[in-house]
C-alpha cells in the first residue's frame, strides 16, 4: 500500500492510496468514503442493483458486529468474506461496530453489572479482556484471540483492531476511564499484532490502529503517539462521532491528534 | 360499443391471440399474444411490476430476465393521486419506465382487501379514506377511466369479488352484477383499439353459477377472458374443477388468464387445463431460513442463470435472511421470478415440440421425487385431460 498526497490545503489532504488489495492493483481516492453494508450487503440493494449506481466506493465497510455470529460458517467456507457476500472484487474494511448503532442501550450498565459480580466473587477489578459487539442475535463477547480467529475467517483487506471504545459512549469521560481505554486498546493492539505474525492467511491484511482517549486531550495524544509506534497500516480516530453538542471539542481533538500521525498512512473516522 | 354483442359481431372481434401449437392429449396450448407493446409468448407468467418496496425489483431487472408483460397496480397509482398525474408522466409505461406490455387490474380487489371501510353497491365499490375521510366511488366507468389514463395494454373489468369461501345468495348476486359491470366497462372504454379489455368469469365454486357466467360473458365482444374468484381459501379439489369448467366453455381463440395462480405445480396443471396467462404475488416466508442451509455453499439452483444464483450461495442468503437487511428478499424475488419465467418457457417449448405430457411427468417427478407422489388433486386434474402420472 502506498499513500501519495498530491495537495494539502489548510490541513486537508488530497491524494490517492495505491497498491491496495490482495493483488495489489487497486486504487482509492482520498478523501473518500466507504460503502456501508449490513451483514455484507448494501441495505435493500442486491449486488446487481448496486452496480447500476455510478460511483460506488472502491472499498466497502463490513461490520464485525453483523458477522461475528456467523464466524463458524465463514471459517468452514474458508474462501473469505468477500467471496461469500458476492463482492470478491471489492476492497474490504472490517470495523468493529456498526456506525449507525455503535452503542446500544445498556452497554455501560452491563459493564457495571459484570464488575459488580466480579467484585463479589473476588475476580480482579480490571478483568476486561474482551470487547462486546451487538449483532442481530444479541451480544457477542470477543477476546483478542477470538477476534483474530474471526479475521482469519473473514480475510479483509483492512480491519479495525479490537479496541476499548466505551469511553466515548459515556456522556462525560473521566480521566481514569479515558486512560483505561487507551491502555486497553494498546494491549489489544500488541496482542493482535503478535497473533497476526503467526497467521499466514492474514499476512496480506492490514491492521488499523485505534486512537482512543475520550475527550481528554492528554490521553488522545498519548494514544496517537503510542499507536503510531506500532506497525499498523492506518489509524481509526474513534469516538468523534455522535453528540453534536460536543462536536467543536471533538474537532479540536481531531486536529491535535492527526498532527501526531505519520503522513503516509490513512486516517479513518466513523459515521 | 354495444352493451351486448350479437353472435355475428363476434366474428369481427379482434383476435389478439395466435395459436402456435396444441397438445393432442390435454388442453394445453402454446400461442402468441399480439399486444401494442410487442408480442408475448404463451403460456406466460406475469410478475407484478412493483411488489411493494420490501420485495420489489426494478423494471430493468425484469427486462433482463426476459419478461415482456407485467402487472401494474391500479389502486396505488390510479386512485392516489389520480389519472391526471399519470397521464402527465406519459402513462404508466412512462411512469415505470417499462417498454414492454402492462396489464392493470380494476383496482377493486385491492380496494376491498386493503380498505376496511368499503362497501359494494350496484353503483360500484365505495369507500371512505381512513386518512382524510373522503368518500370515493370506484364504479365500472371510473375504473375504466383510470385504466385508460394509465394506458396499459390489457385492462380488467371491475368485477364484484367475493371470496371463494363465501356461499349463499351473495355469490349469485356478485356473479350477475359482474356481468352488468362488464357491460358498463365495455360501454365506457374509450380506447378499444389500444387497450384490450378482459372480462372476468365469476360464480365462485358453484358449477351452475359459473356456467351461467360463462354463457353470458362469452356473448360479449371482448378480446380475452380471466378466470376469477379462485386462488382464495378454497380446496384444491374444487379449485381445479372450476378452472376446467371455465376453460371448457371459453372460446379457443381468445386468451385465458387465471388470476392469482402462480406456484409451480399449479401453473403446470392449469396449463394442462387450458390456461394461457398467470400472475402471483409471492409471500416472504422461505425455506432458506432453516438451519440446514447455514453452511450450504451451493446456489439455490445450479442451473439458474439469474443474478442471485450466479453470485450467491444458500449460506449467504440464509445469513442475510437472519439480518435486518431487506436485500435478502430482493435476491429471492429475482430468483423466484427467473424461475417462474424459465418454467413457462420450458412448458411452452414442450407443447410446441409435442411432448407436453412427458414434460409434466418429468416435472412432477422432480418436484415430488416420483410422479406418483404428486398431490391427489393434481393427479386427478391431469387425468381429467388425459395425462396420467406414473
Amino acid at each position: 500500500m502506498k499513500l501519495n498526497l498530491t495537495k494539502v490545503v489548510n490541513g486537508c489532504r488530497l491524494g490517492k492510496i495505491k497498491n491496495l488489495g490482495k493483488t495489489g492493483d487497486c486504487t482509492m481516492d482520498i478523501p473518500g468514503c466507504l460503502l456501508y453494508t449490513k451483514t455484507g450487503s448494501a441495505p435493500h440493494l442486491t449486488h446487481h442493483t448496486l452496480h447500476k449506481i455510478h460511483g460506488v466506493p472502491a472499498m466497502a465497510q463490513l461490520t464485525l458486529s453483523s458477522l461475528a455470529e456467523h464466524h463458524e460458517v465463514l471459517a468452514e467456507y474458508k474462501e473469505g468474506v468477500g467471496k461469500f457476500i458476492g463482492m470478491p472484487e471489492s476492497l474490504l474494511y472490517c470495523s468493529l461496530h456498526d456506525p449507525v448503532s455503535p452503542c446500544p442501550a445498556g452497554y455501560v450498565t452491563n459493564k457495571w453489572l459484570v464488575r459488580f459480580i466480579g467484585l463479589r466473587v473476588g475476580l480482579p477489578k480490571d478483568e476486561v479482556k474482551s470487547v462486546s459487539v451487538w449483532g442481530v442475535g444479541g451480544r457477542v463477547e470477543i477476546t483478542a484471540s477470538k477476534f483474530m480467529a474471526m479475521q482469519q475467517a473473514l480475510q479483509p483487506d483492512w480491519f479495525q483492531c479490537l479496541a476499548d471504545g466505551e469511553a466515548t459512549c459515556d456522556e462525560a469521560t473521566s480521566m481514569k476511564r479515558a486512560r483505561k481505554s487507551v491502555d486497553r486498546s494498546l494491549l489489544f493492539l500488541d496482542n493482535c499484532l503478535k497473533l497476526q505474525e503467526e497467521s499466514e492467511v492474514l499476512q496480506k491484511s492490514m491492521i488499523i490502529g485505534v486512537i482512543e482517549g475520550g475527550d481528554v486531550l492528554e490521553e488522545r495524544l498519548r494514544s496517537a503517539r503510542e499507536t503510531a509506534k506500532r506497525p499498523v497500516g492506518g489509524f481509526l480516530l474513534d469516538g468523534l462521532q455522535g453528540n453534536p453538542a460536543t462536536l467543536e471539542t471533538r474537532l479540536h481533538l481531531l486536529s491535535s491528534v492527526t498532527a501526531e500521525l505519520p503522513e503516509d498512512k490513512p486516517r479513518l473516522v466513523i459515521g | 360499443m354495444a352493451a351486448a354483442a350479437s353472435p355475428t359481431s363476434l366474428e369481427s372481434a379482434p383476435r389478439i391471440m395466435r395459436l402456435v401449437a396444441e397438445c393432442s392429449r390435454s388442453r394445453a396450448r402454446a400461442g402468441e399474444l399480439r399486444l401494442p407493446h410487442g408480442p408475448v409468448a404463451t403460456p406466460v407468467f406475469m410478475p407484478v411490476g412493483t411488489q411493494a418496496t420490501m420485495k420489489g425489483i426494478t423494471t430493468e431487472q425484469l427486462d433482463a430476465l426476459g419478461c415482456r408483460i407485467c402487472l401494474g397496480n391500479t389502486y396505488h397509482l390510479g386512485l392516489r393521486p389520480g389519472p391526471e398525474l399519470i397521464q402527465k408522466a406519459h402513462g404508466l409505461h412512462g411512469f415505470m419506465n417499462w417498454p414492454h406490455n402492462l396489464l392493470t387490474d380494476s383496482g377493486g380487489f385491492q380496494m376491498v382487501s386493503l380498505v376496511s371501510l368499503s362497501e359494494v353497491t350496484e353503483e360500484g365499490v365505495s369507500f371512505r379514506s381512513p386518512y382524510d375521510g373522503e368518500e370515493t366511488l370506484l364504479s365500472p366507468e371510473k375504473s375504466v377511466e383510470i385504466q385508460n389514463a394509465l394506458g396499459s395494454d390489457i385492462i380488467m373489468q371491475l368485477d364484484d369479488v367475493v371470496s371463494s369461501t363465501v356461499t349463499g345468495p351473495r355469490v349469485k348476486e356478485a356473479m350477475c352484477r359482474s356481468v352488468r359491470w362488464l357491460d358498463r366497462c365495455i360501454a365506457a372504454h374509450r380506447q378499444p383499439d389500444k387497450q384490450n379489455l378482459f372480462a372476468i368469469i365469476q360464480g365462485g365454486l358453484d358449477a351452475d353459477l359459473r356456467a351461467t357466467c360463462l354463457e353470458e360473458m362469452t356473448k360479449r365482444d371482448v378480446p380475452g377472458f380471466a378466470i376469477g374468484g379462485l386462488s382464495g381459501g378454497e380446496s384444491k379439489s374444487q379449485f381445479w374443477r372450476m378452472v376446467a369448467l371455465s376453460t371448457s366453455r371459453l372460446p379457443k381463440d381468445k386468451p385465458r388468464y387465471l388470476m392469482g395462480v402462480g406456484y409451480a405445480t399449479d401453473l403446470v396443471v392449469c396449463v394442462a387445463l387450458g390456461c394461457d396467462m398467470f400472475d402471483c404475488v409471492f409471500p416472504t416466508r422461505t425455506a432458506l431460513k432453516k438451519k440446514q442451509y447455514a453452511k450450504d455453499f451451493r446456489p439455490i439452483d445450479p442451473e439458474c442463470t439469474c443474478p442471485t444464483c450466479q453470485k450467491h450461495s444458500r449460506a449467504f442468503l440464509h445469513t442475510l435472511l437472519h439480518s435486518d437487511n431487506t436485500a435478502a428478499l430482493h435476491h429471492l424475488t429475482v430468483h423466484n421470478i427467473a424461475y417462474q419465467l424459465r418454467l413457462m418457457s420450458a412448458v411452452r417449448a414442450s407443447i410446441v415440440e409435442k411432448r407436453f405430457p412427458d414434460f409434466v411427468r418429468d416435472f412432477m417427478g422432480t418436484m415430488y421425487g416420483d410422479p406418483t407422489l404428486c398431490p391427489a388433486w393434481a393427479t386427478e386434474a391431469l387425468a381429467s385431460v388425459g395425462i396420467t402420472l406414473g
